[in-house]
């Protein structure tokens, strides 16, 4: 069973299409694989890709990857079966494509419900991912985060949203910040996770960097990826540094201590330091050990 | 599971197998064709008459052509060709498979 506050620094998309990707995915280690059921599989091939995620989830070893499904949208007659087959074999997740309003995620949950119970899964077992592609969706990101409490996270889908606001993409971003601040306002209004678009450039490892390192400093919980090669650039920038790590000690410690004295501010370096800061130094020390940059007392 | 018609799932890349599934003539006939065949034609045939006993598909001719695909990709598209064969679409049993 998957947990809903686990690291997704990576999150990469596999088109359930072509048999041989699909197998050996886990030998990349991201934190998470979203086998694709949606854009990258060709209308004939539905049927045939929903079967071959059927048996890869079932019997493949992902060496505790997390194993997420992005079903085909509401408007199309194939989401009801994805969903059926996804949660027989033990997913640990839905992406649900294109959502605008909570209406789109309740009737997700509906058929969830339905599938956990019809195949003996434990209810509430299967998690939902909201994705945003749409300037309305961007508007309802709270609502739509706060649809149920299957949710763990919410991303926003670029290349959709671009084409729906008449925008060109930029090398800085400019163009997508207003979403992304959007965005990931309302999932840390909400308590869910926040994950950023593909970078499609694929041999553009300085322009991804660059892309993930302004995510990062905005707040997101990690990435989607389209190619393996893209993986340990954007963990590089997800691993807090050593000196990040141990400013985010001192804090712990010095916070620990000074409170028991009754002193409430006081000096890390060059930088003030008051109970407000504790928070964001125990995420950096969680997000190091579970990066395996730090490995505890 | 009765089949209507001839159908096919997977295709002939590497790594993939292509399988063609047709109503039989009263009994079971398999053609399994690979380059590994002395090595793992046991395995391939195997897989598939288990796959088939599983359906309770036990009427049909069904040609193998193996491109090195592993057990459950050979497992997904003799599933593929036999729901396509059989017009199943929808409601699928995934419990059974």
């Amino acid at each position: 069973m998957s947990s809903k506050n686990r690291l997704r620094r990576t999150m990469m998309f596999l088109s359930t299409q072509r048999a041989g990707s699909i197998r050996d995915a886990y030998i990349y280690a991201p934190d998470s694989i979203i086998f694709d059921l949606e854009d990258a599989v060709a209308v004939s091939e539905k049927d045939s890709a929903r079967v071959a995620l059927y048996h890869v989830l079932k019997y493949v070893d992902y060496k505790g990857i997390e194993r997420l499904v992005r079903i085909n949208g509401a408007d199309t007659p194939f989401w009801k079966e994805d969903i059926r087959a996804s949660v027989a074999a033990g997913c640990d997740g839905i992406r649900i494509p294109k959502c605008e309003t909570p209406h789109d995620v309740e009737i997700v949950e509906e058929q969830v419900i339905n599938a956990e119970k019809e195949f003996n899964r434990p209810i509430g077992s299967t998690l939902l991912q909201v994705a945003i592609e749409t300037p309305l969706g961007v508007r309802n990101a709270y609502e739509l985060s706060m649809a149920s409490e299957r949710i763990f996270g919410i991303s926003i889908g670029a290349g959709d949203f671009m084409r729906s606001m008449h925008a060109r993409r930029r090398d800085d971003g400019a163009e997508l910040y207003a979403a992304r601040a959007q965005l990931v306002l309302a999932a840390r209004a909400a308590g869910v996770q926040c994950y950023d678009t593909v970078h499609t450039k694929v041999k553009d490892y300085e322009g991804l960097e660059r892309d993930t390192q302004l995510i990062y400093d905005m707040g997101f919980d990690g990435k989607s990826v389209i190619h393996p090669s893209q993986i340990p650039i954007i963990h590089k920038v997800f691993t807090p540094t050593a000196q990040e790590i141990e400013k985010a000690q001192k804090i712990i410690s010095k916070l620990s201590n000074e409170a028991k004295e009754g002193v409430g501010v006081f000096m890390v370096g060059e930088d003030m330091i008051d109970v407000a800061m504790l928070e964001g130094a125990k995420r950096i020390m969680a997000l190091a050990e579970a990066a395996g940059a730090y490995k505890g007392e | 599971m009765q089949l209507s018609h001839a159908a096919v799932g997977g295709t002939e890349d590497s790594g993939d197998v292509l399988v063609e599934v047709a109503p039989g003539q009263g009994t079971l006939e398999l053609e399994i064709n690979s380059k590994v065949l002395s090595q793992y034609g046991s395995s391939i045939k195997k897989t598939v008459l288990e796959t088939l006993t599983r359906l309770n598909v036990t009427d049909a001719k069904v040609i193998v052509k193996d491109k090195g695909a592993v057990d459950q990709t050979i497992r997904a598209r003799l599933v593929t060709a036999i729901f396509r064969a059989a017009d199943m679409k929808e409601n699928l049993p995934w419990g059974d498979l």
